[in-house]
């Protein structure tokens, strides 16, 4: 159990007693307890089903709480829905951009409280009102233009402005940094500082250890739903913050890299000059049996786009491709699955899960669609496929009926990997395997790879995380600018050289 | 136990329609109870129960086509102009050819098919809203099915239409027979092969379909073919019950009635779950609401009000916030005792 430790002594902004909520069969929160100062930045961490959405759920009157009591303000706080909890003075920003995008950044700072005159809406003050809320968070951009002109990480901060701009007192900033780059994470933490100052706290949750040092005063684990501790981040090392959240410590982690090159006689995949106009400029690349090859580079780089386009989900128009020493033209998903591929996509929510249909469902679909309509797969069969996938990978769901869009994101992606390993492709497209997904369901998946080549399998993981592709793959291709500009293999990969290479 | 949980984890829904049925039978019942009379006579079942269902048939066959349609995120209006169209059809070839009859049922479903197709190639290929490419032929429909007839009303006389119209077979009406055997024949096409599973993988979410390899556009021209047959049949029970095909009024505002009884199965109109079994539950709520209406005295012009009102009634007892709500007050009066 964790030191709790009061930064100042003065009266918590919020504090949380014993907050409970179960849903059927599962305790996604259990007793959790702690509080926040005035003026801090707190972090809210724990692998995927950790609890942490609940929690902020729970927080904002999303879900009722099965028990226990919050206290905001020195007050009862009890919030019937977000809005209601915005007005309260507790403001939610989330990883998803909840704005409006073919609307501009005016009407969209502006949706809930139109300045009116007569009546009628006033233009010219609701702009007004959207410069001064912009300037708050130190944005200077046009807000007459239409939101999706500008990019993720311009909304991320207009949803920000929207979100402090009705004087809020706690800001939640749920993986506000995903999709962000490094310039624009040191943007987001200037404005972070700068909110800090006027006395707003923030709950700040994210996958990435490196800003919790960099911007945090305290941090709260939860795992499994539980309280874990509350500790000064000054005080706690890395170390020992991942081994609260996991129960595993880091050496484990990263332990036992596997570097043999592989034969180059048996490649499952050649491609040669292969591209598409204004998509992706031509690229030469082999993959040998049983070998794992990193594609690295920034987003927008061309790493998601050699995916689709080897899986048949963008049509190429030059090159060729080789599968298994045979010429192929793939013009289909359906065909590259022929061929014995399979592809986990970026997004998995959008491209990914199908979230009305079961775990059950979602884990034989693409064997399914292999096999055709008329040769169902037989219930019993099913069961018993998706239950080894279930234990062998460790998926945490309480049962197989269970809608996919319920589960965590990590566990999410599990059942992905095993929708794929059930066609037992000889080739699989991994593109961000671990994006969002906490360090525990993180090593899972990285020892799930590694054994799947071991057993023969191929693998093309495009990642953005180079201390995770320096770890297991063989080979690394990178990515700029839609090219391929360098390719490393053994011990010339390294985070350094991968970065140079960007770099240059 | 352990059998009993899992029997409710699978499908918790199910219980929302029926209850509403069973609910609204019940109350009947008590205000009148010759109306849950069943009594047999003349070889044949008679009662206000039998009726209902008799009358509920070319709802429900109509609603089945209509629930798949649904499934894949889509929506037919034009079934109740494909009645229209298919009845004309059957009538017209009854009286003015000597083809027998299982070809006149062949060939009218074949034309309700051909429709479904012409309906599936607008949304699947050329890419048209379902809701308008399916109103072309809603609007236009009506107008070709004059066009078969030459504008008049066609009275037949068919022992075969007789029998469809008013025979009994083991004291069950025949289109009871009918229609069960859609129904079944219906759920081992989806349910025993994967077409089902691939139809509603397709309505959650085509793109994530596609790159795990179902291809949607052939799956969604089935799912309109599918929907335009079962509207031939319907379309044909229709005509047989007034041994007339009457264009202007032949399946007026049934697609409302279908989509109406999807609706109260608990599917969704984005796609996704396509429920069968209650899909026909919500067909007889909706028949049993109108044969009460009718049969209650309530003055003509307030019956569609009424029919209205009381299924807004069953869609917000079956409704996510209702039973959110109810359960909040549970709690609440839980917490009450307790503190007290």
């Amino acid at each position: 159990m964790g030191v709790l430790e009061p930064v100042v002594d003065v009266q918590p902004l919020l504090e949380i007693k014993n907050i409970s909520k179960g849903f059927a069969g599962v305790q996604a929160l259990n007793k959790v307890s702690f509080s926040i100062a005035p003026g801090e930045i707190h972090a809210l961490l724990g692998e995927n089903g950790a609890g942490k959405s609940t929690f902020i759920k729970v927080l904002t009157g999303v879900y009722t709480r099965d028990s226990g009591k919050i206290l905001f303000d020195g007050q009862d706080f009890h919030a019937t829905s977000s809005g209601h909890a915005q007005t309260q003075g507790v403001s939610t920003v989330y990883q998803e951009v909840n704005l409006i995008p073919t609307m501009t950044v005016t009407e969209n700072l502006t949706l809930l409280q139109q300045p009116k005159r007569f009546g009628l809406i006033s233009p010219k003050r609701a702009k007004q009102r959207a410069l001064e809320m912009l300037e708050r968070v130190g944005l200077n951009i046009d807000p007459s233009k239409q939101l999706d002109s500008y990019s993720i990480a311009v909304q991320q901060l207009v949803a920000i402005a929207r979100a402090i701009g009705t004087k809020a007192k706690l800001l939640i900033l749920d993986e506000p940094t995903a999709s962000l780059d490094a310039k624009e994470v040191l943007r987001l933490f200037e404005l972070m500082r700068q909110l800090k100052s006027q006395g707003i706290s923030i709950i700040f949750v994210t996958h990435f250890l490196d800003q919790v040092y960099e911007i945090t005063d305290r941090i709260t684990v939860l795992r499994n739903g539980s309280f874990i501790g509350t500790y000064a981040t000054k005080k706690l090392p890395q170390a020992e913050l991942i081994h609260a959240m996991v129960g595993k410590s880091l050496d484990e982690l990263t332990s036992g890299s596997n570097r043999e090159t592989s034969d180059s006689a048996d490649d499952v995949l050649r491609i040669q000059n292969f591209g598409k106009q204004r998509f992706l400029k031509p690229v030469d690349l082999s993959i040998a049996k049983g070998e794992i090859v990193g594609l690295a580079g920034m987003l927008g780089s061309g790493r998601s786009e050699l995916c689709e386009i080897i899986f048949g989900a963008q049509a190429v128009d030059q090159g060729s491709m080789e599968i298994a020493q045979n010429a192929v033209h793939i013009k289909s998903p359906k065909q590259a699955i022929d061929h014995g591929l399979g592809y986990c996509p970026e997004d998995r929510k959008i491209d990914g899960i199908i979230a009305e249909l079961s775990v059950r469902e979602n884990m034989i679909l693409a064997l399914q669609a292999k096999r055709g309509w008329l040769k169902p797969i037989p219930m019993t069969e099913q069961k018993a496929m998706v239950e080894s996938m279930i234990e062998r990978l460790s998926i945490k769901t309480p049962n197989l009926n269970k809608p996919i869009g319920e589960l965590s994101g990590g566990n999410q992606q599990k059942v992905i990997l095993a929708r794929w390993l059930l066609t037992q492709p000889t080739l699989l497209l991994l593109d961000e395997p671990t994006r969002g997904i906490d360090i525990g369901a993180h090593h899972d998946i990285i020892a799930i790879m590694k054994e799947l080549c071991e057993q023969g399998m191929s693998l093309l993981v495009a990642s953005s995380e180079l201390e995770e592709l320096v770890i297991f793959a063989h080979r690394v291709v990178v990515m700029k600018d839609r090219k391929k500009v360098m390719e490393l293999t053994g011990s010339d990969i390294s985070q350094k050289s991968i970065v140079n290479a960007i770099a240059q | 136990m352990k059998e009993r949980k899992k029997f409710l984890d699978i499908n918790p829904k199910i219980w929302g329609p029926i209850f509403s049925l069973v609910v609204i039978i019940v109350i009947m019942g008590i205000i009148d109870p010759g109306f849950i009379q069943i009594e047999f006579k003349d070889g044949r079942l008679y009662g206000s129960l039998i009726d209902i269902l008799v009358r509920a048939t070319p709802t429900a066959i109509i609603a089945l086509g209509m629930a798949v349609v649904i499934g894949t995120k889509g929506i037919d209006l034009s079934v109740g102009s494909v009645v229209a169209i298919c009845g004309a059809v059957a009538a017209v070839l009854i009286v003015e050819t000597q083809l027998p009859f299982f070809m006149v049922v062949i060939v009218s479903v074949l034309v309700g098919g051909g429709i479904g197709f012409l309906n599936g190639i607008m949304v699947s290929f050329i890419g048209i809203q379902p809701i308008i490419a399916t109103l072309i032929l809603m609007v236009s429909g009506r107008g070709i099915a004059q066009l078969v007839t030459g504008g008049r009303a066609v009275s037949f006389d068919s022992t075969a239409m007789d029998i469809i119209g008013s025979g009994a077979l083991l004291a069950i009406p025949v289109r009871l027979w009918i229609m069960t055997a859609l129904v079944l024949c219906t759920v081992l096409l989806l349910r025993k092969t994967a077409l089902g599973l691939f139809l509603e993988s397709v309505g959650a979410n085509a793109k994530a379909s596609r790159l795990l390899g179902i291809e949607a556009r052939m799956l969604k021209v089935i799912a309109y073919i599918f929907s335009g047959m079962c509207a031939a049949v319907a379309g044909m029970i229709l005509i047989a019950d007034v041994s007339t095909a009457e264009i202007n009024r032949l399946g007026l505002w049934l697609e409302l009635d279908a989509i109406l009884a999807v609706v109260l199965a608990g599917a969704s109109l984005n796609g996704g779950r396509i429920y069968l079994g209650l899909t026909i539950i919500g067909a007889l709520i909706i028949q049993t609401l109108t044969t009460i209406i009718f049969s209650s005295g309530v003055p003509v012009e307030y019956n569609l009000i009424v029919k209205a009102c009381i299924i807004l009634a069953v869609l917000l007892i079956q409704s996510e916030t209702t039973k959110n709500y109810v359960s909040q007050l549970r709690t609440k009066s839980l917490e009450n005792r307790h503190a007290e």
